[in-house]
């Protein structure tokens, strides 16, 4: 397949459209997550290579997206204040204490039960957007933290390095970021016995 | 003896680092008993599973079909 045929408009402008859903969940910045978008795009289709397919493509074009995002966030890592704890931090902190009894042992109701066969949700688009959702739910800096970590595969010290937190910082916002993404499924998607229509 | 708390810290960290030994063998017996705690578990790692397939998905997923 020669690659006059793999990049016809109407490819660009859907992998462009899932990268900036991606950048900007990243970057929560919508005219960073375009710029990025943009510079990872160029580069791509600039560099002459040729691919397999579009899914070759749209994997090579996703991997030089993630390093533009790393750079942008080792470049303005600093400037925001990673260690204030925001009042939605606070609110997730305090919906964690409270599925637990004064003795730190679960309530019974808020035991976490099991999730039957989760990979089976991995194969459904339903669970994806329910996964979105959860996502942008998450408090920004906490959602920042965990996506670093998470999304951009980065080790907790290089996180932490970049953010200038100190690693028990770092575990306590992790943590917290996997609470509420793990409370969010379970009551979105995993609650047994309603299934949207 | 961890409570449920300390437990679900341990296996959030557990995804960040290597436990140490006195720390496996603790949440080992707490898990031995604590059925809530071994779903927590299993959940973490399906979150790990979950985020590296988002971005694998975004990647890579075969939609041509979907696409004019």
């Amino acid at each position: 397949m020669s690659e006059n045929t793999l990049i016809d408009d109407d490819f660009v402008a859907a992998v462009r459209r899932d990268m900036l859903k991606f950048a900007q969940l990243q970057l929560r910045d919508a005219a960073l997550a375009e710029d990025a978008v943009q510079e990872a795009l160029l580069a791509a289709l600039a560099g002459g290579r040729s691919f397999a397919g579009r899914s070759a493509l749209k994997t090579w074009v996703f991997s030089i997206l993630r390093n533009k995002i790393v750079d942008l966030i080792r470049a303005q890592g600093r400037t925001t204040n990673v260690s204030a704890l925001g009042d939605d931090d606070a609110a997730l902190d305090a919906s964690f204490d409270a599925l637990f009894k004064t003795n730190a042992h679960w309530r019974p109701e808020n035991r976490p039960f099991g999730w039957g066969d989760p990979e089976e949700s991995l194969r459904e688009e339903r669970f994806w957007a329910v996964f979105e959702i959860c996502l942008n739910h998450l408090p920004e800096r906490t959602a920042r933290v965990f996506m670093m970590r998470e999304f951009l595969e980065l080790e907790t010290d290089e996180v932490c390095r970049e953010l200038g937190i100190t690693i028990s910082h770092c575990n306590v916002i992790l943590h917290r970021a996997r609470h509420g993404l793990r409370r969010c499924l379970e009551t979105s998607w995993f609650a047994p016995g309603e299934k949207p229509c | 003896m961890l409570t449920c708390k300390e437990a679900t810290r341990m296996m959030s960290e557990a995804q960040d680092r290597p436990l140490s030994v006195g720390e496996r063998l603790q949440l080992q017996m707490h898990l031995a008993m604590c059925r809530g705690c071994r779903n927590f578990r299993v959940q973490m790692d399906f979150l790990r599973t979950a985020c590296r397939r988002y971005l694998g998905r975004r990647g890579s997923e075969e939609n041509d079909s979907r696409m004019p």
